[in-house]
């Protein structure tokens, strides 16, 4: 493949990368455990949002983060035509 | 019909499903042993991976510690779980790209040098032993209940069936048997969990009725809370916010070891291509996700239930379950105060009751006074849980052997069958070796696999990580940060560890870190060794950029172990 083309492709992955993971350390380090006692004075239901984050939503978040990253993978992929035929 | 009955029945079918279907795809070639022939599909190998990755410490022990850490327990929920966004991201796709069998193989050619292969297998070995030590403690536990004996018995009849098991399959017989195993486990574990939400808060969805209201109107973590704080202890859902610290760095070195151990990350060569590999690690933690959502649940449910049958009841009243997880010496009591009634409390000094955290999974339906069945299936999921995790483990210990230590270094003229056969010798042995080390282990299921986290976190996951996206990393770098990673990482463990005998005290913790939280400094360390050693020592020659190159671009991927 064309060094520059490469090259380009490469930087769209890392963008999506760098918007993905920052999300993925948001959710899970900044609401789950930073954030969480000040995010504890609301509640939804039964559940402090904080410990809610920490125990259930940040998985949800990283479940949604990876099938985002399928389709944007497979979209650049075939963008590129570097996709496997 | 009793609850014994129903578990030889329950566990005979489960048990015989595995070993048919485990005769059915047993091993012909290597590439079969090693990669399941390259041919499983994404949906498959996200079931599969997610029984892998289950083991006895997601399924018996994390709903345990939960329950007794209250919100801490989220490190272990978000760090078993976070770790698959960076493997679907930053790993999977490109060493499925790169095609071959195991970890080593890439650690070998990327920093095109045998070293660094040696260096990669004695991590490889030292992590998955660890972990799988682990693994034979889970099975001991799961049966001491099942067959009501004795921890110790319960090992050498975990050592026996495994050995079995792992020896016949190679990689295409563990797949298959795991997504069997898979079924069994998601089920087993979710039925009673469905039962008990619809008991005590009437929703049968356990990750919705884990924030509900009890039939008086308290919400249950409400009720937990003041249940808690009565008996001493911290508020459920505030409990170790004061130690943060080590909740954020357990967290990051389960993430990042996850990333990085081997078992899991071969599970990605076996799938046909890169946009696979992708998906199925969608899929994977999809699965995965359904147990790690119910499990802080059972958490909850179990701890509310234990107080309330428990706490402050006379001691002769108390249920069958109670006695019988006496014998096992999985619970004791001693009466400090003469009172005949039970005091369970956070004070030491008055505490009367020691409850083994193992222990939790398998007692909560026999305490909510589920039929014998649901109790019967539980003990057959937590075996299964264990089984699919150390067969996986037990491949990647011989794999190392037969594969990256005799085939690409010792004995490089050995032939296929030659392989095979040492393959399955360096599988009896390991299963052996970690039976009589499980009889001993450094702490909890849970945390003596934490330990194997730490290790691959500060060993594996930078040198693979820089080798994809990293050009100018080398091997003088790649093995240098390998292996200050993992002395730093093991040398802190074993000094901080009593049961290893390291003289260390936790009050000279660094930062205050616990030795499984570690792994996250060994890690920094590593990357910033190989990064500063990389640029002091010659580029790595032209065939390795381009080999990167080939490995960033889907298009091209070939079935594994081609060039082999």
């Amino acid at each position: 493949m064309v060094e520059k083309k490469l090259q380009q492709y490469w930087n769209r992955n890392l963008r999506y990368l760098l918007i993905l993971l920052s999300i993925w350390f948001l959710v899970s380090y900044g609401c789950g455990i930073l954030f969480a006692d000040v995010l504890n004075n609301i509640k939804i239901g039964g559940f402090p949002l904080g410990f809610w984050f920490a125990q259930q939503g940040a998985i949800y978040v990283f479940v949604i983060l990876i099938f985002a990253y399928v389709y944007l993978m497979n979209k650049l992929d075939k963008e590129f035509d570097v996709d496997e035929k | 019909m009793s609850i014994q009955t129903w578990t030889y029945i329950i566990v005979g079918i489960t048990f015989a499903l595995y070993i048919g279907v485990a005769i059915m795809a047993r091993a012909g070639s290597t590439k079969e042993f090693y990669v399941a022939g390259g041919g499983v599909s994404p949906l498959a190998n996200g079931m599969a991976t997610a029984a892998d990755w289950m083991s006895a410490a997601s399924y018996l022990s994390m709903a345990g510690l939960i329950s007794f850490m209250g919100y801490a327990g989220a490190q272990y929920l978000m760090g078993w779980t976070g770790g698959y966004v960076l493997l679907a991201l930053l790993l999977a796709p490109y060493l499925r790209k790169f095609g071959k069998f195991t970890v080593p193989d890439f650690i070998g050619e990327r920093y095109y040098s045998n070293l660094a292969r040696v260096v990669a297998v004695l991590c490889t070995l030292l992590v998955s032993f660890t972990y799988v030590v682990g693994q034979m403690r889970g099975v001991g536990v799961a049966f001491a209940r099942f067959l009501e004996v004795p921890f110790s018995t319960g090992i050498f009849i975990g050592i026996g069936i495994v050995f079995f098991y792992a020896v016949l399959g190679g990689m295409k017989g563990i797949t298959y048997t795991q997504v069997t195993q898979f079924c069994v486990l998601i089920f087993a574990f979710t039925v009673p969990a469905v039962f008990i939400s619809l008991q005590m808060v009437g929703n049968p969805i356990p990750q919705l009725g884990f924030g509900g209201q009890m039939e008086d109107g308290t919400y249950l973590l409400d009720k937990l809370n003041q249940l808690s704080v009565d008996l001493g202890f911290a508020e459920y859902t505030n409990s170790g916010m004061d130690d943060r610290i080590n909740v954020f760095f357990i967290t990051a070195a389960l993430m990042f070891g996850t990333a990085g151990l081997p078992h899991v990350i071969v599970r990605f060569f076996t799938v046909p291509k890169v946009k696979d590999a992708r998906i199925s690690a969608g899929y994977a933690l999809l699965f995965i996700a359904i147990l790690y959502t119910t499990a802080p649940a059972v958490a909850t449910f179990a701890r509310t239930n234990l107080i309330q049958t428990v706490s402050n009841k006379e001691y002769d009243t108390m249920p069958s379950w109670f006695k019988k997880w006496e014998d096992s010496n999985l619970i004791t009591f001693e009466d400090k105060n003469k009172d005949g009634v039970i005091q369970y409390v956070a004070d030491a000094e008055m505490n009367e009751l020691t409850i083994d955290r193992d222990i939790i999974v398998l007692a909560n339906p026999e305490i909510a006074n589920l039929p014998a069945w649901v109790i019967a299936l539980v003990i057959a999921g937590g075996l299964a849980a264990a089984l699919s995790t150390a067969a996986g483990l037990l491949l990647v210990i011989a794999t190392s052997i037969s594969h990256d230590l005799l085939k690409k270094n010792l004995m490089p003229h050995i032939s296929e069958k030659g392989e095979l056969l040492a393959a399955r010798v360096a599988i009896a042995i390991a299963v052996i070796f970690a039976g009589v080390a499980g009889l001993n282990p450094p702490g909890f299921v849970a945390q003596v696999v934490a330990l194997a986290f730490g290790l691959a976190a500060s060993s594996f996951f930078p040198a693979i990580i820089l080798g994809i996206f990293d050009k100018r990393m080398n091997k003088e770098g790649a093995i240098l940060g390998m292996i200050v990673g993992v002395l730093f990482t093991s040398i802190y463990i074993w000094y901080f560890k009593p049961q290893l005998g390291g003289p260390g005290l936790p009050e000279n913790y660094w930062f205050g870190i616990k030795p499984e939280g570690i792994g996250v400094l060994g890690m920094i360390l590593n990357l910033v060794v190989s990064l500063v050693v990389s640029r002091l020592t010659p580029a790595p020659p032209k065939e390795i950029q381009r080999l990167v190159n080939d490995i960033r671009i889907p298009r091209g991927s070939s079935s594994p172990g081609a060039a082999h």
